[in-house]
């Protein structure tokens, strides 16, 4: 690990100024940051711990939805009752995701913010233009099988690891934040993640410092909440390909994938064929798909596990 | 353990420069003088945080390099040499302790981040003579071959039906709303962050089922 120095905030304004120093971080439950700093991918010289700010409540808002914090840890969210019961889909994503010693670390606004596990991105002896922009992409070529099929570019394969983001991606989340000057602002989940681009190192709409200090979840939605995590082993692996539903009484939803894009990936246009099954639904939401020969297998999966969801949304509860 | 004023540095801002130069301060606060090589030029002023732990039940002070992770800490700095560095990138659990009551891998967190946490180790669960239930239970059903990766294993299991009985779901709950139960396919998710390379995993599960089955 590279050295740096390291300061606690007070709170979440005090965060978003000292970030302006260069080449400062936050860190919160720090599981992926620490892990890529001892790689030396990720070279801070400053750190701004941000556990001591609070921002780690559960709390009701005015119409009906939860204002999660941005240090609620992925164990606590996920547990909450309130989480288990209107909004499920969230709770299975949590649950899907890592292990129970990194659900208890991890946090709300680091989980949005966690990097690709692109194999070439870990792997420092190979170009990677979000490691090192403008060095090249090794996976374009290499061993795509865990890598994107939709939204890419030719400077990025990568996808996005999260779980969470996912879920919060089907029922319309809104990360809230805190600029250096004091200003704050709501970000659409929709808005948040970008595509790769030319610039893959750019993976959020967040400006330099500024800070996430919650996650609003709109009013609950009801329906039937699904999860499917399809992954090389039975736990604590990333996604292979992963389906957030929320299923009506009608055969009405939302559907969003995990596994698949450098973000999480939902077209909202596709989800009116859903009533009508998963072939034509998925159809279109996977509509300009480029897989390579390696993951064109995830176009097949992504329907399947959107049809198991279906039959199962589908039979009495 | 007095910390010696000369590098003690507030809670608040561990950033302003000292005498101390990059290279790690090994022992416990006031048990060494500092004497380190100048920092290698474009990086950062080196610093040494003075902070204090509740291990096992006693305070420990601590001047560290901020870099130093909560399991070094514990096995370079306190000799606390039970909890074990496998893979050092949370993928293994080998180095899995308990802070503030919660499993979490003692790898990927600084030990800076914990100043006046309470950690519990391997070392604070039982001991030769006076064996935790749960390490009974290990060495009843062989719930290991090579050893290295019990005291995770142990540590994260005891962890794990504290968090059955606080009601934590998981990945396999079947009904999000309705209390978890202790089956053999809740305790294989739950220690999924635990690997064996051995393969002691259904002696494992064999173990904590007797622990969790026990009254009270």
């Amino acid at each position: 690990m590279r050295p740096f120095t390291y300061e606690r905030a007070r709170t979440a304004a005090e965060a978003a100024v000292a970030a302006r120093r260069p080449h400062a971080k936050f860190i919160a439950g720090g599981t992926n940051l620490l892990d890529l700093m001892k790689l030396q991918i990720e070279t801070p010289t400053h750190l701004i711990d941000v556990n001591g700010l609070g921002l780690d409540r559960i709390e009701p808002t005015a119409d009906g939805g939860l204002r999660i914090g941005a240090l609620v840890r992925n164990t606590e969210l996920a547990a909450d009752e309130r989480v288990r019961r209107d909004y499920a889909v969230l709770s299975r994503a949590l649950l899907a995701g890592a292990s129970a010693q990194l659900r208890n670390k991890a946090t709300t606004a680091g989980n949005l913010l966690q990097r690709t596990r692109c194999p070439y991105f870990y792997d420092t002896a190979q170009p990677c233009n979000k490691r090192q922009p403008g060095a090249g992409c090794a996976a374009i070529g290499g061993v795509t099988r865990q890598l994107a099929v939709i939204g890419a570019s030719e400077a990025c394969i990568a996808t996005h690891p999260s779980d969470m983001a996912v879920a919060l991606r089907a029922l319309d989340a809104v990360v809230e934040t805190v600029k250096a000057d004091g200003a704050t602002r709501s970000i659409a989940i929709a808005e948040f993640h970008r595509l790769p681009g030319d610039t893959p190192q750019v993976e959020t709409t967040l400006e330099a410092s500024e800070f996430i200090t919650g996650v609003i979840l709109p009013p609950p939605l009801g329906g039937r909440h699904f999860y499917r995590k399809v992954r090389d082993r039975a736990s604590y692996a990333f996604a292979l390909v992963a389906v957030a539903a929320v299923v009506q009484r009608d055969g009405t939803g939302r559907v969003a994938l995990g596994g698949v894009a450098h973000r999480p990936w939902r077209v909202e246009a596709a989800e009116a064929t859903l009533p009508r099954g998963a072939k034509p639904t998925m159809a279109g939401i996977l509509d300009g798909a480029r897989p390579s020969h390696d993951n064109a297998f995830k176009l097949t999966l992504a329907e399947r596990a959107l049809a198991s969801i279906l039959a199962e949304a589908r039979a009495e509860p | 353990m007095t910390a010696s004023g000369h590098h003690s540095i507030s809670r608040r801002a561990l950033v302003a420069g000292t005498a101390a130069g990059t290279a790690p301060i090994h022992g416990e606060a006031g048990a060494q003088s500092v004497s380190a090589p100048h920092g290698t030029p474009g990086s950062p002023e080196a610093t040494t945080a003075q902070i204090s732990l509740r291990v096992n039940g006693q305070s420990r002070n601590l001047a560290l390099d901020p870099r130093t992770t909560l399991l070094d800490a514990l096995r370079e700095h306190l000799r606390l040499t039970g909890s074990k560095k496998g893979c050092d990138h949370g993928q293994c659990g080998a180095c899995t302790v308990i802070v503030e009551g919660r499993r979490i891998y003692s790898c990927l967190t600084l030990a800076v981040m914990h100043d006046g946490d309470a950690v519990t180790t391997i070392e604070g669960i039982g001991r030769p003579g006076h064996l935790h239930p749960m390490q009974a239970a290990f060495v009843s059903h062989d719930g290991y071959q090579c050893g290295y990766c019990t005291p995770g294993q142990v540590c994260a299991s005891v962890a794990m039906l504290d968090e059955i009985r606080a009601g934590v779901p998981s990945h396999v709950t079947a009904d999000l709303m309705a209390p978890p139960q202790v089956t053999a396919e809740e305790i294989r998710e739950r220690m999924s962050g635990n690997i064996c390379r051995c393969g002691a995993y259904s002696n494992i599960v064999d173990a904590i089922v007797e622990v969790a089955g026990r009254p009270g």
